[in-house]
């Protein structure tokens, strides 16, 4: 049930909210209370120790859960209680994934994952494969375009999962885990090109990960501790010296 | 052989013994050589206070009016003077406890000590390994556009901070998850 008495966020430059958001499954609770905000154009880790509730988190923002109580808003819209539908339609046009493993089509080749998005939105075969096609040089993997990803090292993976989470021109990108399984050298070059990208693309990210060298990446941390977000706006940082 | 008592020493090894003092202080008056008992309890670890030094800070602490000594009173040891904390000591301690300290490697010495006395005073010691995460990711934020836009050889430096840094975050983190068992211990004991 969804509180009436909250009021719309203002969406002066927030794109994407959670507000007192509680979630559990069966008897035990993943989110308890955790509020977030999100600005457009920030690149935000969430951290916290397994358990603790960040995935969860990232689920209810990307509209994949729904929340028990509390409210998602997303560029002024309500997420939380659109029809799955709309949802749907959102994460197709608006959200951009990269997760730990698992994401890409192993017998489709490179070019073709990274036009999976743009045919799903109907865009032409012909441009999505253009549009497809240029994306290998920033990724790196000019010569790997016809390979099969299924043939890929996981490094060479993740980054095309990255193009593939942005070549639709998201407004936000929710990365869970993205250097989760990969070694620290080949971890920096993907958030090397996460970030970058993100940049270059001015899209939000929302990144997930227990790695502090993964959240330095980001413009900003928040814990996630027992369901509940602690802002790092409300730890007091000065430094004794 | 690196023993585990040389092991805490070097952890230890830069923990501010006034400060240290002026927080066992904010328990409770009492005198120096239960302060130097308590201190060798919880800190010392393989290096024992020696007694000179705590009477010498104690009195260097009075002189500064962070703490206040009572008369002497009659009993067994060199000095039976009742220490306590001023208003002044105790605002010192507090502004110490809630600042994070500059984050560098191996500062597990002044965490622990930092921990270790919150919980025993019943001060928030989460918020506080909170605060030392978020200026440790902070600096780990500012290495890694180093090593961004620095050379290979800027790279390899912060590197080297980067995962040392790591390593202390672990152990805040780890501490973290313990907070409960460790308030219990510190609070029994």
């Amino acid at each position: 049930m969804n509180s009436p008495n909250m009021p719309a966020p203002r969406w002066r430059g927030c794109l994407i909210e959670a507000r007192d958001v509680r979630k559990s499954f069966g008897q035990t609770p993943a989110l308890a209370g955790a509020s977030l905000t999100v600005t457009a154009g920030e690149i935000v880790a969430v951290m916290g120790p397994s358990g603790s509730g960040k995935s969860t988190l990232l689920h209810c923002l990307a509209g994949i859960y729904q929340p028990d109580t509390g409210e998602v808003w997303f560029n002024g819209e309500r997420l939380d209680t659109s029809s799955d539908n709309r949802r749907t339609e959102l994460r197709r046009t608006a959200f951009g994934f990269v997760f730990q493993f698992g994401q890409l089509v192993p017998e489709l080749t490179v070019v073709d994952n990274i036009a999976l998005p743009l045919l799903l939105n109907r865009v032409g075969r012909k441009s999505a494969y253009a549009r497809a096609g240029a994306w290998l040089p920033r990724l790196g993997l000019d010569e790997l375009g016809g390979r099969r990803t299924g043939e890929l090292s996981g490094g060479q993976a993740q980054r095309v999962a990255v193009a593939r989470a942005l070549v639709a021109q998201p407004k936000i990108l929710f990365a869970d885990e993205p250097t989760g399984s990969l070694d620290t050298l080949t971890g920096e070059l993907v958030m090397e090109l996460l970030v970058g990208l993100a940049r270059e693309e001015a899209t939000t990210v929302v990144l997930v990960t227990h790695d502090a060298r993964v959240a330095a990446y980001a413009d900003r941390e928040v814990m996630v501790r027992d369901g509940k977000v602690i802002n790092r706006a409300d730890i007091h940082v000065e430094v004794s010296r | 052989m690196y023993t585990l008592s040389v092991y805490f020493g070097c952890m230890l090894r830069g923990v501010s013994v006034p400060l240290t003092l002026l927080g066992l202080l904010e328990r409770q008056p009492t005198h120096g050589y239960d302060l130097k008992r308590d201190y060798d309890t919880y800190f010392g670890r393989g290096k024992p206070l020696p007694f000179g030094q705590v009477y010498a800070t104690l009195s260097r602490l009075a002189r500064d009016g962070k703490v206040s000594g009572g008369d002497a009173e009659p009993g067994a040891g060199p000095d039976r003077k009742r220490y306590a904390i001023t208003e002044l000591g105790t605002r010192e301690f507090d502004a110490w406890l809630g600042h994070p300290i500059e984050p560098e490697p191996h500062l597990q010495t002044l965490l622990f000590t930092k921990v270790v006395l919150a919980l025993m005073l019943g001060r928030p010691a989460d918020a506080y390994l909170d605060a030392q995460r978020a200026a440790h990711v902070q600096r780990m934020r500012e290495l890694t556009e180093i090593k961004r836009t620095g050379g290979l050889m800027e790279a390899l430096l912060a590197d080297h901070g980067l995962f040392h840094l790591e390593a202390d975050l672990r152990w805040i983190d780890v501490t973290s998850a313990r907070l409960s068992a460790l308030a219990e211990m510190v609070r029994a004991s």
